[in-house]
């Protein structure tokens, strides 16, 4: 049994005078224990529908996601999230951020502590643990959020866009970092972007969807090495490939 | 060279320290002369020109009336009868406001229902209540706290209200996503602290309008003692140099209540919201 079962999900949003817009449109997908997947696909095309579908954040219209063969009726503890935006409580300190879901659970006190400094090393932010998210830079506040979704242990980690509004080099570091994580802690990691770049480097299989209504349009496996040489020629191919996948699934005759 | 450079460098410190010094001096000196000098056009005006006590207290007239109120002895009286009204009306405005403001600020239903009856109640004056403070608590401490109630309520409560209305959606998700689910835990831990600072805001607004509610309560319903109470009876007297000190007591002392509350507030509550762009 995979890990997490998207079976034939759709999502239709109505809007005012009874018309409607069909965001997602019959997806299914499996995906395996420890895999990295990203999501890539032009604004529109319903990527982030899905992943909030996946948080419980969103109801799908028809259609079923479980995990582990249970299916998914609201949020959990579970599946955690990582925002696009800043989504940090600002009137919490980076350590009180990250034992926020162990608060809710009811832990006790000095195991939250210990958890705290675990994932506090984890994104190298020790000397930051009793500093308000408004003195953090974009990479750091980024990184807090990883580590309050993953001191929650959830089985499956959702990120959507989380690096999207970081500069570049910024954003690279916060790639290679993840990575890191990612092997340390063995998560399934379910990843949206719209940056190929980013889907080639970091990504197992790259699911690509096309736009209204969003579809899945093909799924490549990527099996270059890690950690993977951005200027290399194979990462080059993959990418050229990807993006030629992305042109052909606008094209209506494709849909 | 080198010690050339070091007194280049000491020079621009000492100019860069007096420069700072000055700011400082002028900040704090200014105000004191804008003070002086009203108070001195004060006392020529009134000693020179208008020449009458009644019509215009001197500035001399209101220290002697103020050291003799000193000597009295029932400033102390009139202060504390003052802050219990004051304090039963924001106290009130706090435990009600709060609450009915946090309910219909986070469930719609209540918002629809409670809506009207506060538009409509909200532009009431709080002085035309004073009849029914009287009918209702009589010319009781309670009455007068009514008055300053119905001025600080309103205030907290649609400051909270819009409070609750403005919580980011994002951390809500975020706070579902990490497990806190229930109304009651997202109400606690994250729609209440993300709008702590409107909440402050209300009751800060609040307490300046209960403030100002007080005087007028306390001429109508106050007892015996209370500063509003007092600036009445010395103005049917005919003692207008003691209508100053009130007047004086009660805008310096409205000002230090909101010194102190932004100093809380600032410093302890929200000190998570430093840097930010309110």
């Amino acid at each position: 049994m995979s890990k997490l079962s998207i079976d034939r999900v759709s999502k239709v949003f109505a809007k005012k005078q009874g018309e409607v817009v069909v965001a997602l449109d019959d997806i299914s997908l499996e995906i395996e224990d420890s895999e990295f997947v990203c999501f890539v696909g032009p604004s529109g095309c319903g990527k982030t529908t899905l992943l909030r579908i996946i948080a419980g954040l969103e109801t799908a219209t028809s259609g079923e996601v479980s995990l582990m063969g249970a299916p998914i009726r609201g949020p959990d503890p579970k599946r955690g999230m990582v925002f696009q935006e800043y989504s940090l409580f600002p009137w919490r300190t980076v350590k009180n951020n990250i034992t926020f879901g162990l608060e809710m659970r009811g832990m006790p006190k000095a195991d939250q502590d210990s958890a705290a400094e675990t994932y506090l090393a984890m994104v190298g932010l020790e000397q930051f643990r009793e500093a308000y998210p408004y003195e953090l830079s974009g990479g750091m506040r980024q990184r807090v959020a990883i580590a309050r979704a993953l001191a929650n242990e959830p089985e499956v980690l959702l990120m959507d866009e989380p690096f999207g509004a970081l500069d570049a080099q910024t954003r690279n570091a916060m790639q290679r970092e993840l990575l890191e994580i990612w092997e340390k802690t063995q998560k399934t990691i379910l990843f949206v972007t719209h940056s190929v770049d980013e889907a080639v480097f970091l990504a197992d299989r790259i699911v690509i969807l096309s736009p209204r209504p969003g579809r899945i349009c093909d799924t490549i496996r990527v099996d270059l090495p890690r950690p993977r040489e951005r200027t290399g020629p194979e990462f080059a191919n993959v990418r050229r490939y990807v993006l030629g996948l992305m042109d052909s699934c606008r094209l209506p005759s494709k849909i | 060279m080198r010690h050339r450079t070091r007194v280049q460098g000491k020079g621009r410190d000492n100019r860069l320290m007096d420069a700072t010094r000055t700011h400082l001096l002028r900040n704090r000196l200014l105000p004191v002369v804008s003070i002086a000098a009203v108070a001195i056009v004060w006392q020529l005006v009134a000693q020179f020109i208008v020449q009458n006590k009644n019509l215009l207290p001197s500035v001399t007239d209101v220290l002697g009336a103020f050291l003799v109120l000193l000597e009295s002895g029932r400033l102390a009286s009139d202060f504390s009868t003052s802050l219990t009204h004051f304090g039963i009306g924001v106290g009130a405005a706090l435990l009600l406001g709060i609450p009915l403001g946090m309910a219909m600020g986070w469930f719609r239903d209540m918002d629809t229902a409670a809506n009207p009856i506060i538009e409509i109640l909200r532009p009431v004056p709080p002085l035309a209540w004073i009849p029914f403070a009287i009918i209702w608590f009589g010319l009781t401490p309670v009455a007068a706290g009514f008055i300053v109630f119905v001025g600080a309520f309103f205030p907290v409560l649609v400051n909270t209200y819009a409070g609750f209305k403005g919580v980011p959606r994002l951390f809500v998700e975020a706070a579902r996503v990490l497990g806190c689910t229930s109304p009651g835990r997202l109400i606690r831990h994250v729609a209440l602290p993300a709008a702590m600072p409107s909440i402050a805001t209300g009751i800060r607004i609040g307490m300046g309008v209960g403030w100002m509610c007080l005087v007028a309560a306390e001429f109508f319903v106050g007892g015996r003692y209370g500063l509003g109470k007092q600036l009445w009876v010395s103005y049917s007297l005919q003692q207008m140099s003691n209508v100053v000190v009130y007047m004086l007591l009660l805008g310096i002392l409205g000002l230090a209540m909101d010194v102190v509350f932004r100093w809380y507030v600032d410093g302890k509550l929200l000190k998570w919201r430093t840097g930010e762009v309110a």
